[in-house]
């Protein structure tokens, strides 16, 4: 870049040199100088381009054909605008059993649920209202507590109830079962490694492993370990009388099986942050509180809980974030079967793609946007932020 | 865990024994078997896997489907013949692919990496003052161009060319007019939470962009996709980086006449190095075993790694549970060699300060 241009004005208005350095400074050339004045706008060009043409156009292209029905005609396509005829169809039509789920009549258990939800979303609603309020922030709770009562009324009646859970309820399976497992197994293995022990380098090293795993890998290793008549603990299997019963074919042992590879990928990730967060302690703290004579349980929860809590609360908004775009171990350990009880939401707009509804397969990727943003900016506003703050 | 501690040491059970801290930062010998014994078994849960699906790798096809075998040459006769199909035989998909995912997975990470520091580091440096009106004035033009695109069936080449000349002209008439403007921290905002985005929403589109200008199916467009998909990433590890770094050093560095740029590049860069590793490896790793975006934009020339595996299963001969161990486990080579590395990096707590901030 300095060697472009002949001419050289180091005292163009605008670039302050005081004199004596500026005798000192290396040539620019006038392209040089006109590029360094825009830095600030080719710096930061590149990405938000990027992010505007496969990013934000895509989001809108989306949501256009979400709304529309499209065929394949000729190579080319032809779009035609049916309003919200794609979204009705998920909520009440003839999807509705794949993305809402079957179902049952409320049983007494249900309603129990649904009213102890109720009565318990209100209360909280009521006691912001009358202790601090704003309108945005009423706005927003009242936007989280709908979206959380529906989809307590949703599982209250498929799940509870006996009906079947479609994609979301699937979906949403993933997301808290899996987090909160690996949250609790994550928090455990960081708190065991940041004790002074032996080969602290050696398991953090073995425990980091599965986070670069490729998650096809881990499908297809999973799919292996967990066969009943070849796998590796099918001897144990045939001792327990469980020869041929086969995981993939029950619901329930299906989606635990999807949790189980899911989560032996994802713990090493919030274990290496909390150990990272449970090191950054300091140790006077915890020997101050030892030789005081506190318990460990007096130590976990007053000294090790309150100064990692910001930073598992942050690590777990990140794990969620990445838990709804969940996609490949359904795909490959159960291809979303039995019937659809391990299909999650991803997937099904993936099949919906594949059999060339691509309305359809926006209105459910949209869902999925919709029902992520609520959740993950819930999660942010109502956990992260006030942990943050107190710090 | 433990109960209090008595504090005469003479008529303890055996239990507190066990159980109670003797010396003060130094664990008791119950606690310390109990801790030794669930990280050797949470050791052997992560490392079992890894290991069987490498034994799969040797097995014959009689091997696997008898039955578990466990440890090579004592139940079962290693064989080298995956290895031999993939890589001899039938070497041209294989390599293929994995050419395809080793040049993907460098020029995606260095070019989101790029990109993606670059506008940390202008994030964190520069003052920008977006104004409500540029960016309104930006939506209305793309408006009435898409509508051109669609109802008066304009060519989109030449309609986002007059749009974008259009918004130049009237962003730099109207510009200083504007006067409510957002900041440095919603700019940042916009670009990190582009990760929320599950990648199924951008995903058709993205393929019938990349079919319209005859992109399917190639390096380039995955290495673009990639990019942006691990944008977010970049810039929020590298942001918190830049803001850590003192100024002093690239103030006297422009008082000496260097550019932006080369403050950037010779000074900013080095100082980061440790982000940059381990920013770097992640990202790359991502791009490695990315699955959902290769599915749609590869079919046959730029198929990755992760589609061969998943391809394996569609044959007619069943699972080839052998060929589809070898090339899992000639993916978890590389990455593992570098989550060695990057561990070094991690344990500084990298990640950790971005999780903070």
């Amino acid at each position: 870049m300095t060697n472009l241009g002949t001419h050289q004005d180091d005292n163009r208005p605008g670039t302050i040199t005081p004199v004596g350095v500026a005798r000192m400074a290396p040539r620019r050339t006038r392209i040089s100088e006109w590029f360094d004045q825009r830095a600030g706008t080719y710096f930061i060009m590149p990405a938000v381009v990027m992010i505007l043409i496969f990013s934000i156009f895509p989001l809108v292209a989306s949501l256009i054909m979400s709304v529309s029905r499209i065929r394949l005609r000729g190579g080319g396509y032809n779009v035609r605008y049916v309003g919200t005829q794609n979204f009705e169809k998920q909520f009440f039509g003839s999807e509705q059993f794949h993305f809402l789920g079957t179902f049952a009549d409320l049983s007494p258990i249900a309603w129990i649920l649904i009213l102890a939800s109720a009565a318990g979303i209100l209360w909280w609603l009521f006691r912001y209202v009358t202790t601090r309020f704003s309108v945005i922030g009423f706005a927003g709770r009242l936007v989280t507590a709908s979206m959380v009562f529906g989809l307590i009324v949703l599982f209250s009646a498929t799940l509870v109830s006996g009906g079947r859970m479609g994609t979301l309820g699937v979906t949403l399976f993933y997301v808290f079962v899996g987090c909160g497992v690996q949250f609790l197994i994550g928090l455990a293995l960081a708190l065991l490694c940041s004790q002074q022990i032996r080969g602290r380098t050696f398991f953090r090293i073995v425990f980091f492993i599965p986070l670069m795993v490729t998650p096809i890998g881990i499908g297809y290793a999973f799919r292996m370990i967990a066969d009943t008549t070849k796998g590796p603990f099918s001897p144990f299997w045939q001792w327990a009388g469980l020869g041929d019963f086969a995981w993939a074919a029950d619901a329930w042992t299906a989606r635990i099986f999807i949790t189980v590879g899911d989560s032996w990928q994802w713990i090493p990730f919030i274990f290496v942050i909390l150990l990272a967060a449970c090191e950054n302690i300091p140790r006077d703290f915890v020997e101050a509180a030892e030789v005081d004579g506190a318990s460990q349980r007096q130590i976990f929860f007053e000294i090790t809980w309150p100064q990692i809590m910001p930073v598992a609360a942050s690590v777990m908004l990140i794990r969620m974030i990445e838990a709804f775009k969940i996609v490949d171990l359904p795909n490959i350990m159960t291809s979303g079967g039995p019937g659809i009880a391990t299909e999650s939401m991803s997937l099904h707009s993936l099949f919906a793609w594949r059999s060339l509804d691509l309305g359809q397969s926006a209105a459910i990727s949209y869902l999925l946007l919709f029902v992520t943003v609520v959740l993950c900016v819930s999660f942010f506003n109502l956990v992260v932020l006030q942990y943050v703050r107190k710090t | 865990m433990t109960t209090e501690p008595s504090l005469s040491p003479m008529n303890r059970s055996l239990f507190a024994r066990l159980f109670t801290p003797q010396v003060i930062g130094k664990m008791p010998p119950g606690t310390q078997f109990f801790v030794y014994t669930a990280l050797i078994l949470w050791s052997l849960f992560v490392l079992f896997p890894i290991y069987w699906v490498f034994i799969t790798s040797f097995k014959e096809a009689v091997d696997v489907n008898r039955g578990p075998f466990f440890i090579p040459w004592v139940d079962f006769t290693p064989s080298l013949h995956a290895w031999r199909e993939l890589f001899i035989i039938d070497y041209e998909d294989t390599l293929t692919a994995y050419a395809n995912s080793i040049v993907i997975a460098l020029f995606s990470t260095g070019l989101c990496v790029m990109i993606g520091s670059m506008a940390a580091y202008a994030l964190a440096r520069i003052q920008y003052k977006p104004k409500f009106g540029t960016i309104a004035l930006f939506v209305g033009i793309m408006i009435v161009a898409s509508v051109a695109i669609a109802k008066a069936g304009l060519d989109w080449r030449i309609a986002m060319a007059v749009a974008i000349a259009v918004f130049v002209v009237l962003a730099r008439a109207l510009g200083p007019k504007f006067k409510a403007s957002l900041g440095n921290g919603d700019i940042l905002f916009w670009m990190i939470s582009q990760r929320i985005l599950p990648p199924i929403v951008v995903v058709v589109p993205i393929y019938m962009m990349f079919q319209n200008v005859r992109l399917l199916d190639t390096h380039l467009a995955l290495i673009l996709t990639y990019s942006v998909v691990n944008l977010p990433i970049v810039v929020w590890l590298m942001y918190d980086f830049f803001v850590s770094i003192p100024k002093d050093l690239e103030e006297s560095a422009q008082l000496d006449g260097a550019t932006r740029f080369t403050t950037f590049w010779e000074i900013v860069l080095p100082m980061a190095r440790p982000g940059l590793a381990a920013t770097t490896l992640l990202v790359m790793i991502l791009a490695w075993n990315e699955y959902l975006l290769a599915l749609f934009i590869s079919t046959t020339k730029a198929q990755t790694m992760p589609i061969l595996v998943a391809a394996m299963n569609a044959g007619e001969r069943g699972i080839l549970w052998w060929s589809m161990s070898v090339v899992i486990v000639v993916m978890i080579i590389p990455v593992v060699a570098m989550a060695i590395v990057l561990q070094r990096f991690i344990s500084k707590g990298v990640l950790l300060g971005a999780v903070k901030g």
